[in-house]
C-alpha cells in the first residue's frame, strides 16, 4: 500500500514552514512565561510535547490517502454533530462554558473536532457536483444546513470566536466553489444585516467584549484593558523591538492571557516590526503554499480539502492577529502554532496532516 | 463571483495578500508610525494586577459548631527591588527575629523568577513576638514588611481529621485538569478527604488589586481592588460531641468506626485511627514529616472506616442468618448440635469454642457466636443466597459517601471465583464465607450500613457527610436529603428473630458483648473476630499477648440501639484489637451511652472471649 515514491513526493517544504513557526512560537512562550513561578513545569515545555503529539498526528494521516475520507465524510459529520449535542448537554461546564467532554485524562472539545470535520464534510459534498453557471441559493440549502447545525451548537456554548471560525471556512469554501453574483449580492446583504440582529442573542460578556473594541478607552481597568494592555506592548516593540526577554510589558504586566491568545503581542514588543514582518511573511507563505497545494492537486475532494484547511489556518491567523493589534474584537481565538495549547495543537496539526497527504499524493489516482 | 480555472487561485491570493498587507500596514502605524506614544506609554504603564486570594469556606459540625476555619499568618515578607544587599538584610533579621539566614536564601531563591513588583515571602507564620521585633526594628529593615494570609485552622486539633482532609500546594497534574482552572501554581487546595471533594465549594474566587507602581516596579497606590468572593460554608452531617467521644473510646488503637442514622445515612461520626494533623499541613509540611506518615506501618494517611477492607468475622453472621431465614429452607427454632466441630465434605470445621455450644438454635448462635451452627446452615443455604443477601445490604459494593478512595470490599461469587481463579466454588469456601472469613471483605462503613438496614427493616441508605452547603450570604446552595440505593424485602417475623438475638448478644448472660450493655437503654449488637493468620491453632489460648502484634486478630463490633426503635447504627473495627468483646464493643458502649445519656454498666465483667 505504502507507495516509495509517495516519499520523494513528500512536502519539505510545508514541513519546514510549520516547523519555523512552531519554533519562533516555543521560543516566544519561553518569553512570556520567563517570570512565571518555577514550581510548575515550564510552558514552553509543554508545548514542545503537544507540538510531538501534533507531529504524530499529522505523520500518521499521512500514511493513509486522503481520498479514503471521502467515504468517512458523513459518518465523521454525524459523530461530530452527536459529540456536540453531547456537550451541550452533559458536558462539563468551566468559566461558564459549556463546551468540554469530561475523559478523564483529557478534556475533549467537540467543536475543535468539528472545525477539521465541516471542512471534510463540505468538501466532499462539492467534490460530487459541478456547478458550471455557480451556484444558485437552492444549490446551497445542504451546505448551509451542514454549517447551520454545528454554528447554533457551538454559538450555544457560548463560544463566538469558533462559530465564527467554522461560518468563515464554511464562506471560503463556497466563494471558491463559485457562486452566481446575483445569490452573492443577497447572501452579503444578509450578512451584512445578521450582526445586528444577532446583537441581541450574544452574552453580556461577549457584548462588552464588542462595545470594548469600539470604544476601548471607556472602560480602561475593566474590559478595555487587554486591548489596551495589547497595543501598547505591539507599539511599544516600535521598528526594531525591545529584545528577546526583554519586553517590559511582557515581562511586568499582568496580561493574564499572554501565553494563549495575546501570545504574539509578547512577541512583537521583543521583536519589533521587523519581527512582526518576518512572522507575517511566514504565515504568508503558510496560506500561499497551501493554496498552492490545491492548486497542484488533481482531483476536486483533494482541491476543496486544502483550500478548506488552508482557510481554517488563516482565518485563525487573521482573526487572532486582528485582534491583537486592536483591528478585531477579542474574541478568544488562538494564533496556530503560537498560542499555547493542546487542543489547538492538535487541530492545527492535524489540519498540516491533511495538507501534507493531498501534497504528497498529487500524481496519484 | 464568476471566476473559472487559475482565476479563482489568484483571486485567493489576491485575496490573502491584501489582508495580510492591512495586518502589514496597522502594525507599522502601531509600531512605527505611533511607536513612540506607545513606548513613552508603555514606560509609563504602571499598572499591574496582583492576585488576592479567596478565604477558604468554614466547616461546621450539624449543630453549627466550627470544625475547620481559617486564621491568619503572619508572613514575613520583602519587596526585593528596596533591597539593598540581601547578606546584610538577612544578617540583620539574623540578629533582630532569629532567622536563619540559610532558609531566608532558600526562600528568597524559590521567588526569584516572579515579577519584580511582587513581594516575596521569606518566612511564613511568625509569632507575635517576632512580630513585634521586627516592627521595632523597621527602620533598619528596609523592603520588608509583615502581610497577613489566611491559612486553614482546626479548634478541635486532630478531629476527624480524614473526613475533612488535608490541604496541600497545588501540583502539576492537579494544574492541567479543568476541575482547577483558574488555580495557579503555588495555590493551595484540599488534597483529601472533603476539602478535597468540596474544592469547588469551599475555594471561592480570588481577587486582585490594580496596582499603580513606579519603573522600578514599587507599589504607589492601589487603583482599585475587586474583593475576592469568599468560600461557601459547608455544614456536615457529624456531631462534634460523639466524634470526640469516639475518638476518645478508640484511644490508642488502630482501626476505623463509623456511626450513622439508621433512618436517613447521615454520617454522625466516623474515626480513623491513627490520626495525622491536618495543621501542619496547612501551609505545607515539611517533607521529613511526610516521609514518616508515610512510612508508619499502622498508616495514619489512610481513611481506615472507607479505606480498609477487614474481613467482616462473626458480625457477618447476621447477614447468613438473614439470607438463610429468607430461603425458607431455615427457620428461627432450627438445632444444631455443636460439640466444637464439624464435618462437611471431607473437611473438618471448628468452632471457636472447643468444648462446642451443644445443642443450639438460631438466637443461641447469633448470641453465643456458634461457628458450627452458621457452618452447617451456611453450607445449606448456598453461597449465592448469601452472596444476593450481602450484595442487597450494601456490602461489596462502593456506598458512594461524598469521600474519594473509597474501597469496595469483597462479597465472593461463583462468576468472580471463575474469573479471579478460573476456579469453580468450592463448598468450603461457602462454609468459611458463612462466618465472614475465606474471600469476603468489607469497609467498617459498609457495615455500619448494613447494620442500619438490618435496623430499620431492610433499606439501604447512601451514606452521606455534607448536609447542606451555604454562600457566605447564608443563601442556601445545596441541601442533601437521604438518599434509598436499594430495599431488601425481608418478612417482618425473620428481621425480628435476628433482632432479638442480636439484642440477647448485649443484655443476657453468655452474650459474647454482655460486658458493653447500657443501663436504660437496650443495644443490639453482634462481636466479630477477624483472622489475620492462620496460626490459630499453634497458640495455646492462655498466650495469646504473646503473638506479635501484626499477627493478632482484627476486633468487631457492629451494633444498634435502641434494639425496639432503633435510631443510630455503628460499626467498629479495631486492627489486631484479638476479640470483639473485649476490644470493639466497649468503643461503641461508650458512644451509645454518651448518645442516650446513658450509664454504661458491666464493664470488664464476665467477658466471654470470641475465638474464629
Amino acid at each position: 500500500m505504502f507507495d516509495r515514491r509517495l516519499l520523494t513526493h513528500f512536502d519539505f517544504f510545508f514541513l519546514s514552514l510549520i516547523m519555523a513557526v512552531s519554533a519562533v512560537g516555543i521560543l516566544n512562550l519561553f518569553s512570556a512565561t520567563y517570570s512565571w513561578p518555577v514550581a510548575a513545569r515550564p510552558i514552553y515545555q509543554k508545548q514542545i510535547f503537544w507540538l510531538m503529539i501534533g507531529l504524530s498526528i499529522a505523520f500518521t494521516l499521512c500514511l493513509f490517502d486522503y481520498r479514503r475520507l471521502r467515504g468517512l465524510a458523513w459518518p465523521l459529520y454525524m459523530g461530530a454533530v452527536l459529540l456536540l449535542g453531547w456537550a451541550a448537554l452533559f458536558g462539563k461546564v468551566s468559566m461558564g462554558a459549556r463546551r468540554w467532554i469530561d475523559l478523564g485524562f483529557f478534556n475533549l472539545q467537540p467543536s475543535e473536532i468539528m472545525k477539521i470535520v465541516i471542512i471534510i464534510a463540505l468538501a466532499y459534498y462539492f467534490s460530487n457536483r459541478s456547478y458550471p453557471q455557480g451556484c444558485a441559493l437552492p444549490d446551497l440549502a445542504v451546505p448551509f444546513l451542514l454549517l447551520g447545525i454545528p454554528f447554533v451548537l457551538i454559538l450555544r456554548q457560548p463560544d463566538l470566536g469558533t462559530a465564527l471560525i467554522v461560518i468563515f471556512i464554511g464562506a471560503t469554501l463556497i466563494l471558491f466553489v463559485r457562486i452566481r453574483p446575483r445569490s452573492l449580492l443577497l447572501l452579503g446583504g444578509i450578512a451584512a444585516v445578521a450582526p445586528w440582529f444577532g446583537w441581541f442573542f450574544l452574552k453580556d460578556y461577549q457584548k462588552a467584549r464588542i462595545q470594548t473594541f469600539l470604544d476601548p478607552e471607556s472602560d480602561p481597568l475593566g474590559a478595555g484593558y487587554h486591548i489596551i494592555q495589547s497595543k501598547i506592548a505591539v507599539g511599544g516593540g516600535g521598528f526594531w523591538g525591545r529584545g528577546f526577554l526583554k519586553g517590559p510589558q511582557s515581562q511586568l504586566s499582568f496580561l493574564p492571557e499572554r501565553h494563549t491568545d495575546f501570545a504574539f503581542s509578547v512577541f512583537a514588543e521583543e521583536w519589533g516590526f521587523i519581527g512582526c514582518m518576518g512572522l507575517l511573511f511566514l504565515y504568508f507563505l503558510i496560506i500561499i503554499w497551501g493554496i498552492y497545494i490545491a492548486y497542484r492537486s488533481t482531483d476536486k475532494f483533494g482541491r476543496y480539502l486544502s483550500i478548506g484547511v488552508t482557510g481554517m489556518l488563516f482565518w485563525h491567523a487573521v482573526v487572532n492577529l486582528g485582534m491583537v493589534i486592536g483591528l478585531l474584537p477579542v474574541v478568544g481565538v488562538p494564533l496556530p502554532l503560537f498560542s499555547y495549547g493542546g487542543t489547538n495543537m492538535v487541530t492545527t496539526m492535524t489540519g498540516v496532516g491533511l495538507l501534507l497527504n493531498v501534497s504528497m499524493r498529487r500524481y496519484m489516482f | 463571483m464568476v471566476a473559472s480555472g487559475k482565476n479563482r487561485f489568484f483571486i485567493l491570493v489576491a485575496g490573502v495578500a491584501a489582508i495580510f498587507l492591512i495586518l502589514l500596514l496597522r502594525l507599522w502605524n502601531l509600531q512605527v508610525i505611533e511607536g513612540h506614544r506607545y513606548r513613552t506609554q508603555s514606560e509609563d504603564n504602571r499598572i499591574r494586577f496582583v492576585p488576592i486570594s479567596p478565604a477558604r469556606g468554614p466547616v461546621f459540625d450539624r449543630n453549627g459548631e466550627l470544625l475547620v476555619e481559617n486564621r491568619p499568618s503572619f508572613n514575613l515578607m520583602v519587596l526585593p527591588r528596596e533591597v539593598g544587599e540581601k547578606e546584610v538584610l538577612f544578617a540583620r533579621l539574623n540578629a533582630f527575629t532569629g532567622q536563619d539566614p540559610e532558609t531566608l536564601e532558600k526562600n528568597w531563591q524559590k521567588g526569584r523568577k516572579q515579577p519584580r513588583y511582587l513581594p516575596l515571602a521569606l518566612a511564613e507564620d511568625l509569632g507575635w513576638e517576632r512580630m513585634e521585633l521586627l516592627a521595632e526594628n523597621a527602620v533598619d529593615l528596609p523592603g520588608v514588611f509583615v502581610e497577613a494570609q489566611p491559612v486553614r485552622s482546626y479548634p478541635f486539633g486532630d478531629m476527624a481529621a480524614h473526613v475533612l482532609g488535608y490541604m496541600g500546594q497545588i501540583g502539576e497534574e492537579e494544574l492541567q485538569k479543568s476541575d482547577y482552572e483558574g488555580h495557579r501554581g503555588g495555590d493551595f487546595i484540599g488534597k483529601s478527604g472533603l476539602e478535597r471533594g468540596l474544592e469547588g465549594h469551599l475555594r471561592g474566587e480570588p481577587g486582585n488589586h490594580l496596582i499603580e507602581v513606579d519603573v522600578k516596579g514599587k507599589k504607589l497606590r492601589i487603583l482599585r481592588t475587586r474583593e475576592p468572593r469568599p468560600g461557601r460554608q459547608v455544614y456536615l452531617t457529624l456531631d462534634r460531641k460523639l466524634q470526640q467521644v469516639l475518638e476518645k473510646a478508640f484511644g490508642d488503637e488502630a482501626g476505623g468506626a463509623v456511626v450513622v442514622n439508621v433512618h436517613s445515612g447521615e454520617v454522625l461520626a466516623m474515626v480513623s485511627s491513627p490520626c495525622f494533623n491536618p495543621a501542619h499541613f496547612a501551609q505545607g509540611i515539611s517533607s521529613a514529616e511526610w516521609q514518616q506518615l508515610l512510612e508508619d506501618h499502622r498508616h495514619p494517611l489512610s481513611n481506615k472506616a472507607i479505606q480498609g477492607q477487614y474481613p467482616p468475622g462473626s458480625t457477618f453472621k447476621i447477614v447468613t442468618a438473614l439470607a438463610a431465614l429468607e430461603s425458607g429452607l431455615v427457620k428461627p427454632d432450627r438445632q444444631v448440635f455443636c460439640p466444637g466441630q464439624i464435618h462437611i465434605g471431607n473437611r473438618r470445621f471448628r468452632c471457636w469454642k472447643r468444648g462446642g455450644h451443644g445443642w443450639t438454635d438460631l438466637r443461641k448462635a447469633l448470641k453465643e457466636s456458634c461457628d458450627v451452627w452458621f457452618y452447617q446452615v451456611g453450607f445449606e443455604t448456598g453461597i449465592d443466597r448469601i452472596s444476593a443477601m450481602s450484595l442487597g445490604l450494601g456490602l461489596g459494593t462502593a456506598t458512594g459517601i461524598e469521600l474519594s478512595g473509597e474501597k469496595k470490599g469483597l462479597i465472593p461469587t461463583r462468576e468472580w471465583k471463575r474469573r479471579a481463579f478460573k476456579e469453580d466454588w468450592f463448598d468450603g469456601e461457602t462454609v468459611n464465607a458463612s462466618i465472614g472469613q475465606g474471600f469476603v471483605l468489607t469497609t467498617p462503613l459498609q457495615l455500619a450500613v448494613m447494620t442500619a438496614a438490618v435496623a430499620n427493616g431492610g433499606t439501604v441508605y447512601r451514606p452521606y457527610l455534607v448536609s447542606r452547603i451555604e454562600d457566605p450570604s447564608g443563601e442556601l446552595i445545596f441541601q442533601n436529603k437521604p438518599t434509598v440505593v436499594n430495599h431488601v424485602d425481608l418478612k417482618e417475623e425473620n428481621v425480628r428473630a435476628v433482632r432479638e438475638a442480636l439484642t440477647a448478644v448485649v443484655n443476657e448472660q453468655r452474650g459474647t458483648a454482655w460486658s458493653s450493655r447500657l443501663e436504660g437503654v437496650r443495644m443490639a449488637g453482634k462481636t466479630g473476630t477477624a483472622q489475620v493468620v492462620k496460626l490459630k491453632d499453634k497458640i495455646p489460648p492462655n498466650r495469646e499477648e504473646e503473638v506479635p502484634y501484626r499477627f493478632r486478630d482484627h476486633a468487631l463490633f457492629v451494633a444498634f440501639a435502641p434494639a425496639d426503635k432503633p435510631e443510630i447504627a455503628m460499626a467498629v473495627v479495631v486492627e489486631h484489637g484479638m476479640h470483639g468483646s473485649s476490644m470493639a464493643a466497649p468503643i461503641c458502649q461508650a458512644l451509645f451511652a454518651h448518645y442516650f445519656g446513658v450509664q454504661a454498666v458491666g464493664a470488664r465483667e464476665g467477658i466471654v472471649p470470641e475465638g474464629d
